[in-house]
C-alpha cells in the first residue's frame, strides 16, 4: 500500500463514527437555523447565500464604484477613475515622470498596448519568459486584471493573461489598467467571473491582490512594501 | 510530573511576573481587537457566517477522503506531483530528496506552520542547505533562533529596538527606531534570495477539492515571490486544509482575515493549480504538493473532537485567551499555542505528556466565542482532562476524593474535622506559603480563606 492508500484508509476508518453537527454543542446562537438533518451530509449552501452574511459590495455600479474607492483609500491603493483612454495615458505619464521611471515591464493585452507605448519609456514584455534580474530592476510593472471587487478593494491577476506570476509583485510599483465593466460587487461575483474566464483551463496562478504589499510584524505598525510593491495604482476608465 | 508540564509551569511562573512582556502583548492585542471589531461590524451577519463556515468545514472534514482524492487527482492532471506523508520523518525525508534532486543550495521559504510542526528548517540546515524565512516576522525569529511566538504574528513579543539590535548584529545594518526602515532592511536582505534561490517552500491555507487548487494567504507578497521565481516549488500542508469549492473562499477569506488580523481581506490570496503551464511566462517547472497526516487521522477518529480539524489557523482564540495573554506563546513549548494548541497538541504529541495544557485554561469560553468556524474549544479542553484522567487515574487524587466523600457522609467525622480545622487554624496561618505548607503550590500565589470561628450550624442554632 502506498502513502496515498495508507492515509485514505486511515481516514475512512476514522470516519466510520459520525461526528455531531456544528452548533449542536449547546452554546450556539439560537437565531441561527440548525442544518437540515440528512444522513451523513450537510448539503453545501448555495454560494450566493454568502451575500446575506458578508460585508456588502453595493447593488448598483455607482455604489460599487463608491465602495471600491473607499476600500482603496483605506488600503492606500492609489485609485483613479478616468474619463477615457487618453486620460489614462496622461495620468500614467504623469506618474512616470513624477517617479522618474527609467525602465518598466508589462505584458501584451489590449489595455496595455493602448497605454504603455505612449510613455516612451524602455519597456520589456514578460510574455514568453524574462530574466528575473531584469524584472527586479524595473521601476514599475504594468498589468491588466481579470476582475475588481468593490466589497474589499481587491483586484485579480493571473499567470496566463496578466503577465505571469512575478510581474505584479516583483517591481516596486504595480500599476493596474482596468475597464469599468470589470468591477463587480463582491467576492461571490468575482469567483463567478473567474470561473467564466478560466473555468475551461485554469492558469497555474490566480491571485487576489488587495492593496500594496504590507506588514505589521513590527509592533503591529503598518508598513507598506514588505516584499511586494510599495505602491499599487489602479487606473480605471 | 512530566518534563513538558514542568517546563510549562516554570516558564509560566516567570513570564507572568514579567510586566514588560505583558505590556507588549496587551498593546499588540488592543490594536488587533479594535481592528477586528470594526471588521466584524461590517458583516451583515457574523454569527450566521460562522455557522455557515462551520458547516462547510464539517462537510469537508467528514468526507475528507472524497475531497482529498478530488484535490490530488485534479492537481496531478495538471502536472503537479502530490505526495502523501504519514508523519514528519517521511515528509522531511521526501522534501530533502526533492531539494537534493533539484541540485539546490539555497531554499527560500514562506510561512508554514506545518513546517514548524515537522521541524523542517533544522533538518534541512543539518544537511547543509541554506533556508531563508521570507515572512518578516519569521525572518526575525529565525535570526533569533527562536520558534514563532504566535501562529499569525511570529515576532509579536519583540520591540523595534530589539529588532534593530538584532539586525545590527546579524545583518550589519545601522540602528533605527523606524519600523519602516527595519522592514526595508529585511526587504533588501531577502530580495537577492528570491532571484537566486533554487527551491521555494510554502505552506497553504486552503486546499480546494473541486478544482484542485492550493490557496495561500499572506500580506507581504513573500509567498507570491517564493512561488514565482525558484524553479522548484514545494507546498507542505496538513490534510485538514480542505474546502469543497473555490466559491467557499468568498466566505472563508474574509472570515480568516477578520478573525485573524482585523482585515477585511488579507493582502494576497493566491490560488495555485499547477506548475508553470504551456504559454505562461514564469513559475516553477516542478511543483510538489506534500500532504501531511502526522496524527491528524487520530484526531479525526475522535468524533467528539473532530471539529478541532476545522481550524483555519487564524489565531483568534490565542488573541482572546486570558492564559495566552499572560503566559505568551513560547511558554506552551508547542507548535500550535493558545486554546487550539492546547486542544490538538495532546492528540498530535501524546495525551499524558501534554495533558497539563488542558488545565491551562480558565474555561471562560472566550476562545469558543472567537472561533470563526465555531470549534467547541473549551469543552474539548474539559474532554481532554476527562480522557487523561480516565486513561491514567491518579491514585492520590482518587484517595483524596474517597476520603472527602467518607468525611462528608459522616456527621460526626465532619464535625471532628471542622473542630480540628479551627484548632489548627493559627498554625496553618503561620505556615502558609512556607515549606511546611502542604498546599504550598496553591498558597504561593493565592490566599486560602480562613476557617470561620463559628460554623453556620452553630450560628443558626444561636439565633433560632
Amino acid at each position: 500500500m502506498n502513502g496515498r492508500e495508507r492515509i485514505l484508509a486511515r481516514i475512512r476508518e476514522a470516519l466510520r463514527v459520525p461526528a455531531p453537527r456544528p452548533g449542536s454543542h449547546g452554546h450556539g446562537h439560537h437565531d441561527v437555523p440548525a442544518p437540515s438533518p440528512q444522513a451523513g451530509r450537510i448539503p453545501l449552501r448555495p454560494v450566493q447565500q454568502a451575500r446575506a452574511w458578508l460585508p456588502p459590495g453595493g447593488d448598483t455600479p455607482e455604489e460599487q464604484l463608491g465602495r471600491f474607492a473607499a476600500a482603496s483609500a483605506d488600503l492606500k491603493t492609489d485609485f483613479h477613475l478616468l474619463a477615457d483612454e487618453a486620460a489614462a495615458r496622461a495620468k500614467l505619464s504623469g506618474i512616470a515622470s513624477a517617479e522618474g521611471w527609467k525602465q518598466i515591464a508589462t505584458h501584451r493585452a489590449a489595455l496595455t498596448d493602448a497605454v504603455v507605448p505612449s510613455l516612451g519609456i524602455p519597456s520589456r514584455n514578460t510574455d514568453g519568459g524574462y530574466d528575473p534580474e531584469d524584472l527586479e530592476r524595473c521601476d514599475a510593472g504594468i498589468t491588466t486584471c481579470d476582475v475588481l471587487v468593490a466589497q474589499t478593494g481587491t483586484l485579480v491577476v493571473n499567470s496566463r493573461t496578466t503577465g505571469g506570476r512575478a510581474l505584479s509583485v516583483l517591481p516596486p510599483h504595480h500599476v493596474v489598467l482596468a475597464r469599468r465593466d470589470q468591477l463587480v460587487g463582491d467576492l461571490t461575483d468575482a469567483f463567478q467571473r473567474i470561473r467564466e474566464l478560466h473555468g475551461e483551463g485554469w492558469p497555474s496562478m490566480i491571485s487576489l491582490v488587495t492593496g500594496p504589499s504590507r506588514t505589521g510584524d513590527i509592533e503591529r505598525i503598518l508598513v507598506l512594501g514588505a516584499h511586494g510593491p510599495k505602491k499599487l495604482t489602479v487606473l480605471m476608465w | 510530573m512530566s518534563t513538558a508540564a514542568a517546563r510549562f509551569l516554570d516558564a509560566a511562573g516567570s513570564i507572568t511576573r514579567n510586566l514588560r512582556h505583558r505590556g507588549l502583548i496587551q498593546t499588540a492585542l488592543r490594536k488587533y481587537e479594535s481592528a477586528r471589531d470594526r471588521r466584524k461590524a461590517a458583516f451583515h451577519d457574523w454569527e450566521s457566517a460562522r455557522q455557515a463556515a462551520a458547516e462547510t468545514k464539517w462537510e469537508a472534514i467528514n468526507h475528507l477522503d472524497e475531497h482529498l482524492v478530488s484535490f490530488a487527482d485534479k492537481l496531478e492532471s495538471r502536472g503537479t506531483k502530490v505526495h502523501w506523508c504519514g508523519n514528519g520523518i517521511e515528509a522531511r525525508d521526501l522534501i530533502r530528496t526533492i531539494i537534493r534532486d533539484a541540485g539546490a543550495k539555497c531554499v527560500v521559504k514562506s510561512k508554514a506552520m506545518t513546517a514548524e510542526e515537522i521541524h523542517l528548517n533544522e533538518a534541512l540546515e543539518k544537511d547543509g542547505f541554506e533556508v531563508v524565512e521570507s515572512d518578516l516576522g519569521e525572518f526575525i525569529v529565525q535570526l533569533r533562533k527562536e520558534p514563532p511566538y504566535h501562529i499569525v504574528f511570529p515576532a509579536m513579543h519583540l520591540t523595534r529596538d530589539e529588532i534593530s539590535d538584532l539586525f545590527e548584529k546579524e545583518l550589519g545594518s545601522a540602528p533605527t527606531r523606524e519600523p519602516e526602515e527595519l522592514t526595508m532592511i529585511a526587504r533588501r536582505a531577502l530580495r537577492r534570495k528570491y532571484v537566486t534561490a533554487d527551491v521555494g517552500i510554502t505552506g497553504a491555507n486552503f486546499a480546494i477539492a473541486e478544482t484542485g487548487m492550493v490557496s495561500i494567504t499572506e500580506n507581504e507578497g513573500n509567498a507570491r515571490l517564493t512561488a514565482a521565481l525558484p524553479r522548484t516549488m514545494i507546498t507542505l500542508l496538513g490534510i485538514e486544509k480542505v474546502l469543497p469549492r473555490m466559491e467557499d473562499l468568498a466566505l472563508f477569506l474574509p472570515m480568516l482575515a477578520t478573525a485573524g488580523a482585523g482585515q477585511a481581506i488579507t493582502g494576497y490570496n493566491t490560488l495555485y493549480s499547477g506548475p508553470r503551464q504551456p504559454g505562461e511566462s514564469d513559475g516553477p517547472t516542478e511543483w510538489h504538493v506534500v500532504l501531511l497526516d502526522n496524527r491528524r487521522t487520530e484526531l479525526l477518529a475522535d468524533p467528539e473532537q473532530r471539529d478541532a480539524l476545522h481550524c483555519i489557523r487564524c489565531g483568534a482564540c490565542l488573541n482572546v485567551c486570558p492564559i495566552f495573554k499572560n503566559v505568551g506563546g513560547h511558554t506552551y513549548g508547542t507548535t500550535y499555542s493558545g486554546p487550539v494548541g492546547s486542544v490538538i497538541t495532546p492528540h498530535l504529541r501524546g495525551l499524558q505528556d501534554w495533558k497539563h495544557l488542558s488545565g491551562s485554561s480558565s474555561l471562560c469560553g472566550a476562545c469558543t466565542e472567537a472561533c470563526p468556524v465555531r470549534i467547541d474549544l473549551h469543552h474539548h479542553l474539559l474532554q481532554n482532562r476527562r480522557n487523561a484522567a480516565s486513561e491514567k487515574p491518579s491514585t492520590l487524587e482518587r484517595l483524596t476524593w474517597r476520603l472527602h466523600a467518607f468525611l462528608m457522609n459522616s456527621p460526626s467525622l465532619y464535625h471532628l474535622a471542622k473542630e480540628c480545622g479551627r484548632v489548627f487554624e493559627p498554625l496553618r496561618k503561620a505556615t502558609e506559603g512556607t515549606v511546611l505548607d502542604p498546599v504550598r503550590s496553591w498558597t504561593t500565589t493565592r490566599t486560602l480563606p480562613p476557617v470561620a470561628p463559628v460554623s453556620f450550624k452553630e450560628w443558626w442554632r444561636e439565633r433560632r
